[in-house]
């Protein structure tokens, strides 16, 4: 078995009010030193098999569900899962 | 004129929308299922708001791949009418008929409340029964309103008088105080205010309804010709 261990995260360019309500929140417990918390998406997706176009198949669940381009980006990793 | 509604696992607006069209400008509507894959026999087509899937990964994100998007994908094109409003323009950025993106309110909560908005250009078949400028109260309720879109997309949505409302002050952070864009043919409308919900004065505003009268109008002029 396959698994992709894929993470989407918000484009520099645009304003992430999550990570940002987060890092007030470790402001609030009395972390001063937390400068910026950027929030993203963790996903890991099972594969039984490799297709021979294997890495074309997850860029395009990347591009076309998992991530919005005009503001996300992803990078993915894929290891040997048995 | 006959109207189609798609409803979605979580659409909510749903019976607003229906209603808007059945009483506010008499005309012929029906709920059509997530499900379906054919939209023949419709003139105009409109996505509710609401909360498809939950708003699970992203809102609209889901959505966009269900059955039905084909087929309003295929009518766009065809140039019939495409109006979504909130979790509806959501759905029309996510599947491409619309540029740009709707995301986290500035302030990072819901936002529920009469808004003023301005209409930027009444040359389109959403707007032609109102004024150029003409201020107007429409409710908006979102969590995911702040539009987004690069450099490129701001200045080609201005060039070709894409920006259809925007709201007077700055409401959620969005570029420009936009608050509604059509496509290039201007017959795809998205916006997150919710004009089916101002149809009556008695709700607090009427000022949604010439959106409705617009688009009958439009389409009763064209098959006198």
């Amino acid at each position: 078995m396959l698994l992709a261990k894929v993470y989407v995260t918000l484009k520099d360019s645009v304003v992430d009010v999550q990570g940002e309500t987060i890092k007030d929140a470790t402001h609030s417990m009395g972390y001063k030193n937390v400068l910026d918390v950027r929030m993203g998406k963790y996903f890991e997706i099972k594969f039984d098999k490799r297709t021979d176009d294997f890495e074309n198949d997850i860029d395009s669940i990347c591009d076309d569900l998992l991530a919005n381009p005009n503001i996300e980006s992803y990078r993915y990793e894929i290891v040997e899962d048995n | 004129m006959k109207f189609a509604v798609i409803v979605f696992p979580g659409s909510n607006c749903d019976m607003d929308l229906y209603y808007a069209i059945k009483d506010g400008v008499n005309e012929q509507v029906e709920l059509v299922s997530y499900k379906e894959t054919s939209l023949d026999g419709f003139d105009g087509i409109l996505i509710p708001g609401g909360f498809s899937y939950g708003d699970y990964l992203r809102s609209g994100a889901i959505a966009s791949h269900a059955p039905i998007i084909n087929e309003v994908k295929r009518l766009a094109e065809l140039g019939k009418p495409v109006l979504g409003i909130c979790n509806g323009f959501q759905i029309l950025t996510e599947i491409g008929l619309l540029p740009g993106t709707l995301t986290n309110n500035r302030q990072n909560r819901f936002i529920c409340e009469d808004v003023q908005l301005i209409v930027e250009n009444n040359q389109t078949q959403f707007t032609s029964e109102y004024e150029l400028n003409e201020q107007i109260t429409v409710p908006i309720a979102h969590g995911e309103g702040r539009y987004y879109c690069d450099d490129e997309t701001l200045q080609m949505l201005k060039d070709n008088h894409q920006i259809v409302f925007k709201y007077t002050h700055d409401v959620n952070g969005s570029i420009e105080e936009i608050a509604g864009i059509t496509n290039k043919q201007k017959n795809v409308l998205g916006m997150m205010p919710h004009p089916e919900r101002a149809i009556e004065t008695i709700l607090g505003s009427d000022d949604g309804l010439k959106l409705f009268q617009s688009m009958v109008k439009k389409q009763k002029d064209e098959v006198q010709l």
